[in-house]
């Protein structure tokens, strides 16, 4: 089976100054459909890097990265924003939701990108906002909402284009305990349902609920393995 | 995405901020209004001037001569020699002469214009007749004491019924025998005020010579020609320019007509300079807004906005706005110019022409200015506008 994520020795370099930092330093790893994935590390640790090249915002300063089999390594931004639309769903810290546009609206975002007809597009993000239980909010706008319904809201337009992966980059940061749990039971929902999820966060307690943990530290892996092993060493 | 959508967002984010578009756009307003009043007032003052100057005749040349110093003259009798060989250019001729002495009917003066013509100047004029007859080639001939009075004069002082009435012009005693139909309003000194006799008595009892010879062009196409024939048979007989003028009406318009075109072109470039102006209010209330909005785009981008839908949101954004001011400024203009024209007493409806060039240009340089902001923002790193505060 061809995995859906296929990192080969993958290098990103910065210039910071006289020095250089190695934010992902010769990086392999495999992801295949249905895991649910956490990569943790502290902050500085490389692991928002490696959610950007993962999720197409960035580009490696070397090596190989396979999307689905594809070679995205070396896409220019166009190429790169329809990857994006086609296969990544995001999932941000901050919800990242448009103020001025409706929940409807938000959701449909990524749909409207793809050149979807408007009445697939409405059809789709209605299915999608059922799934995360908003369907009585369609018209009502961001700052309406509590905290805990605008991350189920960004989840709905994660899931709305049908994404081979779902990328959620510290998804309950901002939530209360309560509704951190909230999410995370969806996540493991949405991973039951065969969704392939992969969930950056430095938080242990919150990657423990994912099946695999890949540990980064210094811009390299230093664990790749079961979620039980991967706290019992410490 | 789609124009139709990015209209709507553009639409909702102007009604958001109304002052801020009000003021972004006051430029363009004011430029657009600018145009389109100045442009109509000129077009209406131009319609006035030739529809002024088209009343005095366009097919008409007049041609005097002031033999005084010249080896030869020419009397009526040449200038009908003239006109008989070039018949198929002409197709009436009248000498004028202008009487000045004064004119009385039962001891009351009237200060009605005197003009001795042909028995062609009806035609030539286009005049009709209440009653009577006008003047006939016999009246010429033999200097007949008779006359032909306007509308005015019959009605104001004759009752109505002046044919067969007499009047005194310059102790002369004229028998009327003929009454036009109103040209102007009735009313004193207007064309209606007006008394025409034949020129050859005009000249008699005026003690004066022809003022002037009106040649009727038949064709207006060949008014410069008939003019250059004319001028042709002055020159060969005086041998210098100095002792007949041609007054060509048409070229006259034509000349009032383009130092017109150049004040409008200068007025409306000064005008052009508030669109520019406004153009660059545009511009950088679209740059900060590509700055306050750096997370709306880092969130657009991550979910598959390529760079040319960053870019049409933009564009499209700044072309409403000015499309949006173009409008206002357009029906500001409107109604400004068509009431500055009735105040003036002019006719400054604005043309079609005018409002669409207006329109046009206005949406062309909300597109134009929003440009440049519109490529920042699509060039924007979805990272690092992500993370921006």
């Amino acid at each position: 089976m061809t995995p859906i994520i296929d990192l080969r020795n993958i290098y990103k370099i910065y210039q910071m100054g006289d020095s250089e930092v190695h934010a992902a330093d010769d990086v392999s790893l495999k992801i295949y459909k249905g895991e649910f994935v956490a990569i943790v590390g502290q902050s500085g640790s490389g692991k928002s890097t490696l959610m950007n090249i993962i999720g197409c915002l960035d580009v490696p300063t070397s090596g190989k990265y396979y999307l689905n089999g594809e070679d995205v390594s070396e896409l220019d931004d166009d190429k790169q924003a329809a990857i994006r639309n086609k296969t990544l769903g995001f999932i941000f810290q901050q919800y990242n939701l448009i103020a001025k546009l409706n929940v409807l609206e938000n959701v449909e975002l990524s749909l409207l990108y793809a050149g979807i007809s408007k009445a697939k597009r409405n059809e789709m993000a209605k299915s999608a906002l059922e799934r995360v239980g908003l369907s009585d909010k369609l018209k009502n706008f961001p700052n309406q909402l509590s905290g805990g319904q605008q991350q189920r809201v960004s989840i709905a337009r994660a899931l709305a284009g049908n994404p081979s992966i779902i990328l959620a980059d510290e998804p309950t940061g901002a939530l209360d305990s309560k509704t951190s749990r909230e999410v995370l039971d969806f996540l493991k929902k949405l991973n039951e349902e065969g969704n392939t999820i992969v969930l950056i966060t430095h938080d242990q307690s919150i990657a423990r609920e994912a099946k695999r943990i890949v540990r980064i530290m210094d811009g390299k892996i230093t664990y790749d393995g079961d979620a039980e092993c991967a706290f019992e060493t410490r | 995405m789609g124009f139709y959508q990015a209209f709507k967002l553009a639409l909702k984010s102007l009604a958001a901020n109304k002052m801020r578009a009000f003021l972004t756009m006051l430029g363009i307003i004011i430029g657009v209004a600018a145009v389109i009043i100045l442009v109509s007032l000129m077009q209406g003052l131009t319609g006035e001037v030739t529809s002024m100057f088209s009343d005095l005749g366009t097919e008409v040349l007049t041609v005097s001569v002031q033999s005084r110093g010249a080896t030869r003259t020419l009397d009526d009798d040449d200038f009908y020699e003239f006109y008989e060989e070039n018949s198929s250019l002409f197709s009436y001729m009248s000498p004028n002469v202008t009487v000045s002495g004064t004119v009385k009917y039962n001891n009351t003066e009237y200060s009605s214009s005197v003009k001795g013509v042909s028995e062609q100047y009806m035609a030539m004029e286009d005049y009709t007749l209440t009653d009577g007859r006008f003047i006939s080639y016999a009246d010429i001939e033999g200097y007949q004491k008779i006359c032909v009075i306007g509308s005015y004069l019959n009605r104001d002082v004759y009752g109505g019924s002046g044919v067969g009435n007499t009047i005194k012009i310059a102790g002369n005693k004229l028998t009327i025998v003929g009454v036009l139909d109103e040209i102007d309003d009735s009313t004193e000194g207007s064309g209606d005020d007006i008394i025409l006799l034949p020129y050859s008595t005009a000249c008699k009892i005026g003690n004066t010579q022809i003022s002037s010879y009106s040649f009727y062009v038949s064709d207006t196409n060949n008014i410069s020609y008939a003019e250059n024939v004319i001028d042709n048979y002055l020159y060969g007989i005086f041998n210098s320019e100095d002792y007949y003028n041609i007054t060509n009406m048409q070229s006259l318009i034509d000349q009032m007509e383009e130092m017109i075109g150049m004040m409008t072109m200068v007025l409306v470039g000064i005008a052009g300079i508030s669109l520019l102006v406004g153009g660059i209010g545009i511009m950088n209330i679209m740059l900060v807004s590509v700055t306050e909005r750096t997370r709306e785009i880092g969130i657009r981008k991550s979910l598959g906005a390529r760079r040319r839908d960053i870019m049409s949101q933009f564009v499209i954004e700044a072309g409403t706005t000015s499309a949006v001011g173009g409008a206002i400024g357009i029906f500001l203009g409107i109604v400004i110019a068509i009431t500055l024209g009735n105040v003036i007493g002019i006719n400054a409806t604005p043309t079609f022409l005018a409002v669409g060039v207006s329109a046009g240009v206005s949406i062309f340089i909300g597109v134009l200015f929003g440009y440049l902001p519109a490529s920042k923002a699509s060039k924007l790193n979805p990272i690092d506008a992500l993370r921006h505060e």
